[in-house]
Parts: structure tokens; sequence; C-alpha cells
């Protein structure tokens, strides 16, 4: 029976368009235009899911984005797998494969339903309750099983391989929603020549226009006003129209996240188009024309597969040409469900009757529907519905009590009202206030520049809609500066009114019933589990929500928030609004996480950052590590050599000939500017004034409390202008509060800074040969050790290009830094390895260095520091002028805690037994014999085989450790305890005679 | 005694170019680059220099000859110099207070030239492209994806994106994979 509900000549599809698709592996046919929906309803198929709980069937609520049940998996290959696909907004693509979730071993026959059963067990709360002991099995068994058996989806299991995009975009007039309102208030907008953006969810402008059969705009149906309305706007360049695009997050002063579905509907997608774009959108004024939604009613066992909301039915019918049943019964609070079951009705498809709450209906709808020979059942409710995998009959009663019937049915519509979409609104910050007379929340206050018109504002007629859009439109282009002339509103002909219905539970689910009722089909919450979250002592509804679960699944409670807060406010005995409202968070759908990454994947995930000389470095067979967003070279392995005899070569090399070091990720700061002095002697704890050009100064500079911020070498190139260099992860944030300073505290001095990080690539050149590699590549300077002593800085000329020239050691070996600029790098480094090579030079890593400098014992900030260390703890107080009256964090170093005795100071240690290597990190005790926990006095910070000593060494942070000189202390392993003795911190070469040749 | 080892230059990204339908990317040539700070006294003296006006309303830039100095801050430009002239030498002269720093080789340049240049840098700029609210001439420190650029509009289809030389991969990489998304 190939799509045996679809009606000849119904709806806006072309009957020659046909596609095809699978549900479950079964093959179905459908039209271009179709949803997964309305397709599956065009073939008779209204089961497709089972419930999160209780493993109910359960069918096609809605025909929209709000929908609960009907969650699939819908399939392209193996990679492409998207779990929670709402069936009602999937388009329909030829060759579309889709798979029901969460039912084992099949959809019509799952296990799980024995949950329906027990259902007395898994009340609200039950989870909170049962699984609570042991403590253990939470983890391991509850928690697992749990979600193994109340499942949505299954997450995808292989990278995405699709690409996703994103833009930031500017307008004046930002109208969400492209329903008659969003239409009309776009087109207002739009006549000022500014630029609008009007975003919609549907792959077509139009809204409840897509069921409305009685609304007539401008002479035309209100489907084609619409169309002919988005072609229009289309047209005008200063418009841009996106369908398919959630406005899902409204943000501070106007920023409006959306999502836009690029391809999800297409058969063949082809490489080129992303899956989804993300559209950061800064609108200088926001129009909300976000519509209503249709509210289920709340009775017995309303949740059947065929039980769907009016709007919907109307919406399949009218737009699909398809018929949600051939017997169909409508159980309303209002008009709405007339209105469904005339389209019905005059399409052909039966109508069983109509059930109404009302006492007394009347109105040009009821009118009608008598006309057209519909039973009317007014002041009677629906308290029972029959049917295992699709609703089979309603029964029927006097809503305040008395003699039951059954009506045979294989569809039932229902209609409780309309809640207008305020999500965006309320994410706005804008404050909601409840409307008594209609009981619904509508805008109030605003909070940003915005305005909400139509359905979410609470207008009731299109007329009034599109009138109160129109203006809107027209003032908010106004407001953003337009110069507008005086837009003129569509002409309404004829409209449909959306007032009336009721919110909270029907008869028959009330306080002594004890029935399954559905508020929240996704979590599966009924009105019994609110009133006994009242019961169990929840007042506010942020309580109840949590408690129940009620609006808390992925549809956010788009159909459910209004009923269980009414159902909530009577248990409490409040009224509505002192009961209060959840709140509303974007995103207002779900939105995938390709979607917020957008290009930020792969090589784009986060910058990798590669020095000039880097080229080298791995044709030079270079293993790298990541130090922040650089690559660096962390040693070079010769053949058979593992990491330890690299690095133990490339130390012993350095000492005995020389080494070549690519330092150029060091942050380098050119100071500037007659007070540069004045400066360098404020942020450093060191004196500068009196310092020569020419020469460098190792500099310290703390924050504001006293505790060691960074560290570094720093030239005096002239009297007005410092080369400062920074550790490589300090770079940015030492720059960052040298500024900071400079402009708050120190906007009286002038000078500037500059960072020139990139501008020079940094070649360190240690070792005994270092001057006779270097010297015969230079021009213009004396590298004699009498012209150019250990921390001196000279300008001159390196293989033809200018080069800064440092004399400084980071080995404590005669040593120096070539600066040259970096698009030079490379030549430089090759020609000084070509005459290394001829001394027996080395190139070395950052671990080789690591090493050597600890042989010094000299300090890595970040390593041997932790924001804890004071100068004097790192035995740095010769670094602090004793005549300065101030420099940054001067008064903390004054803090009673920071002279007092005890502090944790870094010393040297050496292991007893010279071969064991000490772990960093590693906690150290005065006694291993006492009990555990033991009293830990320090750590250890750095850690390594030293070949050049032939032995361990390490640096720690141990408790008074500068008193300890000779103690012996103890590491406690899990195998073993280790014993080490507290030495100084320099373990090669003490004197220090090596760094000057 | 210098040896007569020369060393050449080995610009980042040198050449690397690629052209998606309605957009063209390009690493441009190398070029001469000071970062200049200046009081506002020292304006006159330091334009006089430089041989062009160094602009002083926010966000716009001036060029002359192959130089363009563009506003970054209320006493902070960036001035280019495509022609090879020696910035450093035009203002060491200058008695008046400034500081110039040499960033020749700190900065990577890539064109973003076409019809859908502007979409293309909004794939990561926050900002307003639009030609109303940035013109022809005007320029901005801004954000591209996850780094930090100075962009110069310097046609109506036509912008200069400078970053930092080590975020130059980044950079290109980030407006190919955003050209590929503006051009479908």
């Amino acid at each position: 029976m190939p799509q045996s509900y679809r009606l000849q000549g119904k709806g806006r599809l072309t009957p020659a368009k046909g596609l095809r698709f699978s549900f479950d592996g079964k093959h179905y046919s459908g039209l271009q235009g179709d949803t997964l929906a309305s397709a599956l309803l065009a073939n008779g198929v209204h089961l497709v899911g089972r419930s999160f709980k209780y493993h109910r069937p359960r069918g096609f609520l809605s025909a929209g984005a709000e929908e609960p049940n009907a969650l699939v998996t819908v399939q392209r290959d193996a990679a492409r797998k998207t779990p929670n696909v709402r069936a009602t907004v999937q388009e329909l693509y030829d060759g579309l494969d889709a798979h029901s979730q969460n039912r084992w071993p099949s959809l019509s026959f799952d296990v799980g339903a024995v949950n329906d059963l027990a259902g007395s067990m898994f009340s609200a709360g039950f989870y909170y309750k049962t699984f609570m002991w042991p403590k253990s099995a939470w983890k391991n068994v509850y928690e697992p099983k749990i979600r193994a058996a109340a499942g949505l989806g299954v997450s995808p299991d292989q990278p995405d391989p699709d690409h996703y995009s994103a833009r930031f975009a500017h307008c004046e007039v930002l109208v969400i929603g492209g329903g008659a309102a969003g239409i009309a208030a776009a087109r207002a907008a739009a006549e000022s020549g500014l630029r609008v953006i009007l975003a919609d969810e549907q792959a077509e402008l139009g809204g409840a226009l897509r069921f409305e059969s009685g609304a007539s705009i401008d002479g035309m149906d209100g489907w084609s006003w619409a169309q002919e309305a988005a072609r229009s706007l289309a047209g005008m360049p200063n418009v841009r129209v996106l369908t398919r695009t959630t406005a899902f997050g409204y943000y501070a002063q106007n920023f409006v996240g959306l999502v836009e579905r690029v391809s999800d509907h297409l058969a063949s997608p082809g490489g080129a188009l992303p899956r989804e774009r993300l559209w950061q959108v800064r609108a200088k004024r926001v129009v909300l024309a976000t519509g209503a939604i249709e509210r289920h009613l709340v009775f017995a066992e309303n949740d059947r597969p065929g039980i769907m909301l009016a709007s919907a039915a109307r919406a399949y019918l009218n737009h699909n040409g398809v018929a949600v049943g051939r017997n169909v019964g409508i159980y309303t609070a209002g008009d709405s469900g007339y209105a469904a079951a005339i389209d019905l009705k005059k399409a052909g498809a039966g109508v069983a009757a109509i059930v109404d709450l009302r006492d007394n209906p009347t109105g040009a709808l009821v009118d009608e529907a008598r006309s057209l020979g519909i039973e009317i059942n007014h002041g009677r409710a629906v308290v029972r519905t029959a049917g295992k995998l699709r609703v089979s009959s309603m029964t029927i009663r006097p809503k305040n009590g008395g003699a039951e019937r059954t009506i045979a049915v294989d569809a039932l519509l229902m209609s409780a009202g309309w809640t207008p979409s305020v999500h965006l609104f309320s994410q706005s910050r804008g404050r909601l206030a409840f409307d008594a007379e209609s009981r619904r929340f509508l805008p109030s206050d605003y909070a940003q520049d915005c305005v909400a018109v139509g359905a979410c504002n609470g207008t009731e007629t299109l007329e009034a809609t599109v009138a109160e859009a129109s203006k809107a439109g027209e003032q908010a282009a106004k407001a953003a500066g337009g110069k507008t002339a005086k837009a003129v509103a569509p002409k309404v002909d004829a409209s449909e009114s959306w007032a009336g219905g009721m919110v909270g539970s029907g008869p028959g689910a009330g306080p002594d019933d004890t029935v399954k009722a559905f508020v929240d089909f996704q979590n599966d919450v009924t009105a019994k589990d609110i009133r006994l979250a009242v019961r169990e002592g929840m007042r506010s509804i942020e309580h109840v929500k949590r408690f129940t679960t009620n609006g808390m699944a992925t549809d956010q409670g788009k159909t459910s928030n209004m009923h269980g807060l009414a159902i909530a406010a009577d248990a409490l005995g409040k009224e509505i609004p002192q009961v209060g409202l959840t709140t509303f968070r974007p995103p207002y759908t779900p939105v995938t996480f390709g979607a917020i990454i957008g290009h930020a994947r792969g090589p784009l995930f986060d910058p990798t950052r590669r020095t000039a000389i880097h080229p080298w470095a791995e044709a030079n067979g270079a293993v790298f590590e990541d130090v922040g967003q650089w690559k660096r070279a962390w040693y070079f392995p010769r053949q058979g050599e593992d990491m330890h005899a690299a690095v133990n070569r490339e130390c012993e090399t350095v000492r005995k000939a020389a080494g070549l070091f690519d330092a150029s990720t060091l942050g380098k700061i050119e100071v500037v500017g007659p007070d540069a002095a004045k400066f360098m002697e404020l942020m450093y704890t060191n004196p500068w004034e009196k310092l020569e050009a020419g020469r460098c100064r190792y500099g310290i500079m703390l924050r504001e409390d006293g505790f060691i911020y960074d560290d570094g070498v720093v030239g005096r190139l002239a009297a007005d202008r410092f080369h400062v260099t920074t550790t490589t992860g300090g770079a940015a944030r030492v720059m960052n509060m040298m500024e900071d300073y400079l402009q708050t505290e120190f906007p009286h001095l002038n000078v500037w800074l500059t960072s020139i990080s990139e501008q020079w690539a940094v070649i360190a050149v240690q070792g005994p040969k270092s001057r006779e590699i270097i010297e015969p590549l230079v021009e213009g300077i004396d590298m004699s050790d009498g012209a150019m002593p250990h921390m001196s800085v000279r300008e001159g000329k390196i293989c033809g290009v200018p080069t800064r020239l440092f004399r400084m050691s980071f080995t404590g070996d005669r040593g120096f830094e070539v600066n040259v600029p970096a698009d030079y790098g490379q030549a430089v480094w090759e020609a000084l390895w070509a005459e290394g090579r001829k001394h027996g030079a080395c190139a070395y890593g950052t671990e080789a260095m690591h090493v050597l400098r600890a042989e010094k014992g000299y300090i890595i900030v970040g390593q041997d520091t932790d924001g804890t260390v004071t100068p004097s703890d790192a035995g740095l107080d010769w670094a602090i002028g004793k005549k300065k009256t101030d420099f940054v964090g001067i008064r903390g170093l004054t803090r009673p805690d920071l002279v007092a005795k005890g502090r944790k100071q870094l010393v040297g240690l050496k292991t007893k037994d010279p071969n064991v290597v000490l772990e960093e990190g590693a906690q150290i005790v005065a006694d291993p014999r006492q009990p555990v926990p033991m009293t830990m006095i320090g750590h250890v910070t750095s850690s390594y085989w030293s070949q050049n000593c032939g032995r361990s060494i390490a640096l720690a942070l141990v408790a008074g450790g500068q008193g300890r000189m000779g103690e012996t202390l103890y590491v406690p392993m899990p195998d073993r305890t280790i014993e080490v003795e507290v030495t100084g911190m320099v373990f090669f070469d003490e004197a220090g005679g090596r760094l000057h040749g | 005694m210098a040896n007569q080892v020369t060393a050449t230059r080995r610009p980042a990204q040198s050449g690397r170019d690629t052209s998606a339908r309605n957009v063209k990317l390009a690493v441009l040539p190398p070029a001469e680059r000071i970062s200049l700070r200046a009081p506002a006294g020292a304006v006159e003296a330091l334009s006089r220099a430089l041989g062009l006006a160094l602009p002083v309303r926010p966000c716009t830039s001036a060029t002359a000859e192959g130089r363009t100095a563009l506003w970054l801050g209320p006493d902070e430009w960036l001035v280019l110099d495509e022609k090879g002239g020696d910035l450093l030498a035009a203002c060491a002269g200058v008695e008046a207070l400034h500081s110039a720093v040499g960033i020749s080789h700190r900065n990577v340049a890539i064109a973003v030239t076409g019809p859908g240049a502007e979409t293309t840098i909004s794939a990561g700029c926050p900002r307003d492209l639009a030609l109303e609210a940035f013109s022809v001439g005007a320029c901005a420190r801004t954000v591209l994806g996850k780094i930090e650029i100075v962009l110069l509009r310097t046609g109506e289809e036509a912008f200069r994106v400078e970053c930092w030389r080590s975020f130059s991969d980044y950079a290109f990489t980030f407006l190919d994979d955003a050209a590929r998304d503006a051009a479908s």
C-alpha cells in the first residue's frame, strides 16, 4: 500500500517528484518536500520510537522543531550517523536511511517495555532514591546500565567527515521567524534599504501559514502570499533570507547565534558544501517573530502513536497532502481542534467525533463543523485511550464525571491551546509577565533593542499580527538609522484565531487518579510525578523540574513546561506566577558540536607555531615537543640513539666543544623611550639606571604579591633602548602585564613597548668553541674577551645581515645568542652549523638545554617556581636592587609570611645512589618511618641524569631548605624510598670559571 | 675578517597562493615595516620625515609612494614600505619624542581579493566589513579565528591581512578553508 494515506489533489507537493527512503530497513516512497515524518505518515507509519524510561511505543506528536517523540538516527554512511534527529524536521531526500532508537530487539517488540508494567517503581525521583547503595555500584553498575537502557541514540564512533563553516554577520534589523509576522516585519524594515536578515528554521518561509487553511492575505491564500513575499525579499540586495536556519541563542548586545543546515536535506551534498554554517550576527535591532507552539492535553494514555497535535495533522494534510488517519478523533479545549476537524472532513478523511472541554462552544468554526455533520461532544473529556502500537479508541465521559463511552479512532488530535515561543525573548534577559486572563507568559520588559511581534507576543489574529509586525519592522529600521517611507501593511482578507485553551491536567488525570497522563513525553513525566514532587517537598518550579526531569529533555519542554507549571501550582495551591517559570537557556533546539567548532578542527584547531629554523631541524631528524603552541626541537637523535643517548651526547658535546640551539621562541620586547630605564626599574627587581649601553643583566619580574612572575636576560642597546627577553611561555603575558602597568600605574613615563619576539630568530651557540664558530661570520664586532665580556650585547652584521649579538649563557659555558631578522634565521643557522662542524659542535634540543641549565642551578620559571616562590626562596636575593625604593612586588616581599622562617626554598638534591634519577613532582619527607599520611616538606621540581656530572641531579623546593645543607631526606615512592642529600644548586663548575672562557 | 657567506632570505609561506571561485589568496612579498609610537606633538615631524601624513582618525590609513601608515591606536601606527624604503632611517633623524622599532620580519602579509573577499574574512573576523562600515583604506587590529591580525582594506574587493610570522601558516590555512565556503 504505497503512500495510501496520501490524498489525491491535496497538499502542495508534486506527485511526480517521488523519492525512495527506508526506515528500520524497510523501503518506502515519499515526495520531494516531505519531511521524514510526513513521508512515514503517508505510508501509514505512526510508530517511530520508544519512550525514554518506560519504553512505551510513541509516534509523532508534532510537525516541527518541538517534537519530543520522533527521534531517529539518520545514517548516510559508516561515519555519518546522526542520532536524535527529529523526524518532523528532517527533510526527505532520495535514499534517506533512518533507524529507530531506544528499542531492543525491535521497535514493535521491545523488551524494555517491562518498565512500563513496573511503572509504579519508576516514579519521579526514582533514580535518586533507588540507586544510592552501595556507592561503588553507582559507577560500575547503575549508571552504565541506566544509560544504556534509558537511551537516546548512539553517538557516532568515527570522526565526523563533514566540514562546517562559520560567518560573522552584521545587520541593522534581524528578523527571527519567517511566518506572517516575520515576513511583514522584514518587508517593512527592508524598505529602508538597510541590511535586513530574515532567519527561519523551515525550508520555506510561511510559518503557521503552512497549515492554516483559513488565512488569506493581499488576495492570495496565506501560503502563496508567503512564497511571493519570500521571492521578493530574496531579490532585494539589502536582504538576506536564511531558511533552514535556527536562531538558537540570544546573547548580550543583540548578538544572536544562528545555525544554518546547509546540506542535511540533500541526497548528495558533495564535498564543497559545509554540512552546517554557524552565523554569529550582531544586529542593531532584533524583531522576534517566533510564533507559538500548540500544547497537547494531559489525559490518561495520551501518548499512543496516532495521538498528535491538531496543528500537526493540519500541516501534514494541507502541506503534504497526508491524512494522519481515516477515522480521526479530536479532543480540544478551544477552536483549533475544530479547524483540524473541518480540514480533514473537507479533504475526505473520516472524522469520528470532536470532544470539547468547553460547556457551550460557539462561533463560526463550531457552526461549520456542525454543518459538515461532525459529531460534537461538548463539556466532555477523553479519559482513556486504547491501542497497542497505535491508538484504536478513545473513551469519553462528561468532564465532571458520568457515563463513559468508547469511540473507535485511528488517530486522535489534541489541542489545549497555544504557548507563545518566548524562548529567545527570555534569553535576551527580557522579563516575562503572566497574563492571568489568557493564562500565558508574555514579553513584558525588554532588556535589549528588540521587539516581539505576532503570536510570540500574544497577538491573536492575523490582521493584528501583520499590522503589529509591519509597524515593528518600520520602527526597527528607523531606530537603526534608516529613513524609511511608511511601510504598507499587508491586507488580511481572512484569518484564524489562536485564542483560548487550558493549561494543566485534564479530567480523569487529577490528584486522585492513578493514571499515566503524560506531561513531558520525551522524559516520560506524568501529571502524577509532578504532584509527587510537590508532596515530597519541592516548592520551587526549579526543584520540581529537576526532581521530575520535566522539561529537561532535548526538546527542553516546549510542549510540557506550561502544563507542568500549572499542575505544580495547583498542587501547591498557588497561582502560576507565584510558582514561577524555569529559565530559558540556549540553545533553542540542539546544535551540533560541528557547527560550534566550525573551521577550528585539524590544523585549524589551534595555531601551530614554527620557528624560522624549524625546516632545518625537521630535515636533520629532530624530535619535536609542544611548548604552548610552539613546536620546539626536543633532541636530535642520530642513528641508533634513543632519547637518553642523544641527550647525553648533546650535553657532553656542548661542554667539550659547542652546541647550536634554536632559542627563537623566547619572548622579546623592545623597550624604547627616554624613560626606558625608569620603567625597567619599576618592572624588574634589579637596578637598571646604571647598566651601561652594550651590557646585559639577568632580570626578575615579580607580581604585586612578591612572587616570581618571569625572568630573562635584558640587554641595553642604548640609553633609551632595551632588548628584553622573557620565557617562551611568558612572552604574551609579560608584554600584557608591562603594558597594563604602563597605561594604568606609570602613564607619566615616556616609554613604549613593542613585541619583537618574531622579528628576531635566535641561535644560541654555547660551549668553549662558541666564539671560534661565530667570529668568522661576523663583521664590525670585536668578540675578544676584553672587548666583549660575558653579559654584553653588540650590534653588527653576521653573514652580511644585521645582528644583535648577545654574549650570555644558559649553560654555564662561554656562550652567545645570535639574533638575526627571522627570515634570515635558517641561512645564518646553516652558516653557523658549517662552522660548528669544523669544531665538533652539535645541534641540541630543549631536553639537553634543560639538563645543562640544571647542572648550573639556573631555574626555569614555571618549573622550579609555581607562583608561590619569592626571589629569596629561589636563592636569587642578589637580583634585588638593595637600594631600590620601588618596583612591582616590593611591598609584597615584606609581607610577614614571605619573610617567615621555614618557607620552601630551592635547593639541590643528590641521591645517595648516583644512578637513581628522581621523579619530578615526587614528595620529600624528613622521616620515612612516620605513619601515613606523612608530613611532606617539599617536592622535586627538576630532575635529570647528568652525563657531565656522571650522576643524577635534582632541584627541589624544601621547607627551610637553605638551612638543611648536608641533611639526608627521603623521597618515598610506591616501590621504595630513595635517600637524598640536600646540596647547593650548582652541580657543575661551582667556581663558574667556564663562563668567561 | 668575515667570510664571504651572505645569508639568503627565506620568507615564511613564500609564494603560497590559492584561488577559489570569487576569492584569491596570495602571500605578499616581504615589506619594510616599523611599529611607530609617538604622542600627538610628534605627529607632524614624523609625517614630514616619512613623507606621508600619519592618520589620526581611528581605523584609517594613509598611503603615499608605496608607503602606508595604519592607525592602530591613539599613539600607535604600523608603517609599511613595499618598495624597500628604510623606515627606521627615515625616523632616525626625528628629534621629537617617538619610538620606532623594526618589525619587517615579524609580520607576514596575505592579500585576499575578489568578490568573496569580505565573506572569506568574515568567517573568522567579528568586525563589520561592509564597505559602509569599513571603507577602502580602513584598518584595524582585530582577530581572525584564533589569532590576532591587522586588517587593511586596499580596495572594494581587496584586503591585506597582516599577522605574525609563526601564525602565517594558520592564517593562510584558515582563509583557504573560509574561501571555499565563500565560493560554495
